[in-house]
């Protein structure tokens, strides 16, 4: 390992570029952490090159070191990282070493960011207005008596409408596709020459995925700025860079043009990458690294064929559920935000008069954007919260008349499981993972601790295909696969009949996707169970499902078999959708 | 404990083992933590040990001695009555600490279920919980203790009440605002779904979550319960002379300073400062024990 070199002498010595070369060099930059358990190394001998106006994209699931890449050229690693080897040169001048005072000049004005969670990158309780001001001052790009106005022409161009009202809004009046262009006019304030963009859109419907990176790509086309685009999205990466960086555990796998990359990738790595992103017209077995044999179904485990498939097991009968308006200001809200006036005043209906059923061993799939009802309704069908009307039938049982306090003790209770959207959130930091498993089993299944529970327990997780010894782990001590795992063997620990999938794998890396849908099809063939999958991603939904609603304002817009509404919507709104989605062009 | 794995060295094991090891990993992590222990240690054991191994009896007045400098006879001098300081001191520390460490855990146990109820449940249980916290930190804390000793009569088991008292809105609020974050968590979904009761819910899921910060709050009352106590004494209400107790050794050592003798004041008062000292310091190192996602 290279010692540290003196910031001095290494300014010095660093090879300095000529101004007419690219924009942005890094070469051979090496990142280290010291953490509990030695020395670490997040990013190794990175090689990049951005060139003037072009944008490039760095593509890699979670912990590839995209973020520290970037990080690390912006100067912003925290304190226990530091650049153990090699240079990034930023036109002309040495990064690696620079002073602070410099960097912080440079920031801002020359090199901008856009961090993943808009709301969290702005300060809540300043307007937006002058929290884009106070950059344009900072940099001496305005003085205070121009500076509103200066401002009010950054929000038109990052189009937000009415920028003079918009200019005293706060950011939590304000929606995340909203804020997140907020966070782009203030990344782009002082028109810097490259913009290093991380991860933009997550959190993001894919409608305002598509209207902010198109806007993106058309200011910084515009300005001929340089843009670094990190994402774990290859489709996203294929639709909007012109060069695309792979990375896998630190290192770059492998370099090349945007349409080449996806014609013709070259590192298994980057063909494992394109094979697991969902993409039309393939089907759950193909999402799968190429010559792995499926996981043959837990033994013992004897194939229940679903009785009676075909006839309904849940019926869910003009559901409506109502949520009182918090006065006066939130009307206004939505006034502002363009939102259809409420019809009763003072009532918001989240879910506005839904049907639909569930056949025994069907896969139905709820799909909508933020906001459109789909996890209220998940909510209710699964009895957590009461509906305000509306009928729900479980395998002829009313089981909307039982209140939702009631049903925890109730016989059907087991028979109704989810899988949560976030498998980190949804386990209790506390417990270890046999634990988690054990709950249900604990509860309702009438076992109590002992051999017996911990074979079952056991049993369940070479069902889900969790290494036993991880068993003992606690949550934060396994990755996110793992804990998914976790999550959906303790929802099918008592053999429910109706699993609810609420986003199972949003919070996953595509590859692990790839293995828990396969899995979680794997389950509902050995067991029998019905699946109701909800998620804003149809190219996902469609993996894994037979029939498909589209939600919008807690109403069905479009319901019918995956296959056909995916390939010829019949409506307008699932029309957009289904264009909004990036793909890689295969 | 399971050894199963041996070859996997930082194995995430629960158990004791698993346990000291991290305490240690903490402790030799953080010096602080470490001095904190240290000091903890020392209290432990002159409260165990200490009334058996004091050179002299705490009780058994000598005239002839009253009012000795410190010496190598007398490490802490003697008071008025020719007592030894030192032993008085020594033998004090358990009292204090029982004191203390009784109206803790009191008003952990209430204040703490209560304060995770309140978040938890909301609606009229957060409300009238609520009110009678707000009702008691109307009054200023050390006289409405003083009060409830006065009320209730002068006794060691009412200063651990009222000193249990004036703490209860504090954990009220801390365990209140933790509860209240993990209401709707993940994971308390899927509690209810594998068809845990609310009570359970709360016993089972909330309150081991919330206990790394409640931890720290029960360290730092501590070291405010063991100041209460020794001030209910110094004026006079709870612990009764000859008794040896920080509170009444300062109060009583506080009217020969003037005459010269700062010695019958100064010591007790160290002690006392030496235990407030070390608990306040303990709450980091503790929180850090707790935490399990401390531990890797």
């Amino acid at each position: 390992m290279h010692g540290v070199i003196d910031p001095a002498i290494a300014g010095a010595l660093a090879p300095a570029e000529a101004p007419h070369g690219p924009l942005l060099s890094v070469r051979d930059l090496t990142v280290e952490f010291s953490t509990r358990k030695g020395i670490v190394q997040a990013v190794k001998n990175v090689d990049l090159t951005v060139a003037k106006g072009e944008t490039v994209g760095i593509v890699g699931e979670s912990g590839s070191g995209k973020s520290v890449t970037s990080y690390t050229v912006m100067r912003i690693l925290d304190r226990a990282g530091r650049i153990a080897e090699g240079s990034i040169v930023f036109s002309g001048l040495d990064l690696a070493y620079a002073p602070e005072r410099q960097m912080r000049d440079l920031r801002g004005r020359e090199m901008s960011m856009i961090f993943q969670n808009p709301r969290a990158a702005l300060n809540p309780i300043r307007k937006v207005g002058h929290q884009i001001g106070d950059v344009l001052l900072h940099h001496l790009q305005a003085q205070p008596s121009n500076v509103k106005e200066k401002v009010i022409d950054i929000l038109n161009q990052v189009r937000i409408a009415r920028p003079e009202e918009r200019y005293h809004a706060y950011p939590f009046e304000l929606s995340g596709g909203m804020c997140q262009r907020i966070v782009i006019a203030l990344a782009l304030a002082c028109r810097p020459q490259l913009m290093i963009a991380d991860e933009p859109t997550t959190g993001l419907d894919v409608t305002t995925q598509k209207a902010v990176m198109d806007l993106v790509t058309e200011l910084t086309r515009a300005r001929g700025m340089s843009t670094i685009l990190i994402t774990h999205d290859l489709g996203l990466a294929a639709t909007y860079c012109d060069t695309v960086m792979v990375m896998e555990k630190g290192r770059v796998v492998e370099t090349a043009p945007a349409e080449r990359i996806f014609r013709d990738p070259q590192h298994p790595y980057t063909r494992k990458l394109m094979r697991a992103t969902p993409r039309p017209g393939i089907t759950l077995r193909d999402l799968l690294p190429e010559g792995e044999a499926p996981a043959a179904p837990a033994e013992g485990a004897a194939v229940r064929a679903a009785e009676g498939a075909g006839t309904p097991l849940l019926k869910v009968e003009n559901l409506v559920k109502e949520y009182p308006r918090q006065g006066a200001p939130v009307a206004m809200l939505a006034a502002l935000f363009g939102k259809a006036p409420p019809k009763e005043d003072g009532i918001f209906r989240a879910v506005d008069g839904l049907s639909f059923e569930v056949k025994k061993g069907e896969s139905v799939g709820l799909v909508g954007e933020s906001g459109c009802g789909k996890s209220t309704t998940s909510t209710i069908v699964m009895r957590l919260i009461d509906a305000s009307s509306g009928k729900i039938t479980f395998d002829g049982a009313d089981i909307g008349a039982i209140p939702a306090k009631e049903f925890a003790h109730h016989p059907i209770r087991k028979r109704i499981q989810m899988v949560f959207q976030d498998p980190t959130e949804s386990l209790n930091p506390r417990y270890t993972a046999s634990r988690a498993i054990a709950d249900p089993l604990l509860r309702m299944a009438g076992m109590s601790g002992g051999a017996k529970l911990r074979a079952k327990v056991e049993e369940l997780a070479a069902m889900v295909g969790l290494p036993g010894d991880l068993l003992d782990r606690f949550p934060h001590q396994l990755s996110g696969g793992q804990k998914a795992r976790v999550g959906i063997a303790r929802a099918i620990a008592l053999n429910p009949d109706l699993v609810i999938l609420d986003e199972p794998t949003a919070a996953l890396d595509v590859s692990v996707q790839a293995v828990v849908l396969n899995l979680l099809e794997e389950l509902k063939q050995t067991l029998g169970m019905s699946y109701l999958f909800v998620s804003h991603d149809l190219h996902v939904v469609k993996l894994l499902c037979d029939r498909v609603i589209v939600m919008r304002h807690g109403r069905m817009v479009e319901e019918g078999a995956s296959d056909q509404v995916l390939e010829a919507p019949k409506d307008a709104y699932t029309r957009e959708l289904i264009a909004a989605i990036p793909h890689p062009p295969v | 404990m399971t050894l199963a794995n041996p070859a996997d060295a930082p194995r995430p094991a629960s158990g004791l083992a698993a346990t000291l090891r991290h305490a240690h990993y903490v402790i030799s992590d953080n010096p602080v933590t470490g001095l904190a222990f240290g000091m903890f240690l020392i209290l432990v054991v002159s409260a165990l040990i200490g009334p058996f191994v004091v050179p002299y009896d705490p009780l058994a007045s000598n005239t002839a001695m009253a009012l000795s400098p410190p010496s190598t006879a007398h490490w802490f001098g003697t008071d008025q009555l020719g007592r030894d300081i030192f032993s008085r001191v020594i033998v004090a520390t358990g009292l204090d600490m029982g004191i203390a460490i009784c109206s803790v855990a009191l008003v952990f146990a209430a204040g703490g279920i209560a304060g995770i109820a309140s978040g938890f449940f909301g609606g009229w249980t957060d409300r009238i919980i609520g009110r009678i916290s707000d009702t008691i930190m109307a009054f200023p804390l050390f006289v409405l203790a003083m009060g409830i000793v006065a009320a209730l009569g002068n006794t060691v088991t009412n200063i651990v009440i009222a000193t249990a008292i004036i703490n209860f809105p504090l954990y009220v609020r801390v365990a209140r605002s933790e509860a209240a974050i993990r209401r709707q968590a993940g994971f308390v979904q899927a509690a209810r779904l594998t068809g845990n009761g609310e009570w359970r819910i709360l016993l089972t899921q909330i309150l081991p979550n919330i206990m790394p910060i409640m931890m720290v709050q029960m360290s730092l009352t501590m070291g405010y319960a063991i100041l209460n106590a020794a001030g209910l004494s110094f004026i006079g209400l709870g612990v009764r002379p000859p008794t040896p107790e920080w509170g009444i050794m300062v109060a009583e050592g506080a009217t020969y300073i003037i005459s010269g003798e700062w010695w019958i004041a100064l010591f007790p008062g160290l002690a006392l400062m030496f235990a407030v000292f070390c608990f306040n310091l303990l709450g980091d190192g503790l929180r850090d024990i707790v935490d399990p996602q401390r531990r890797t």
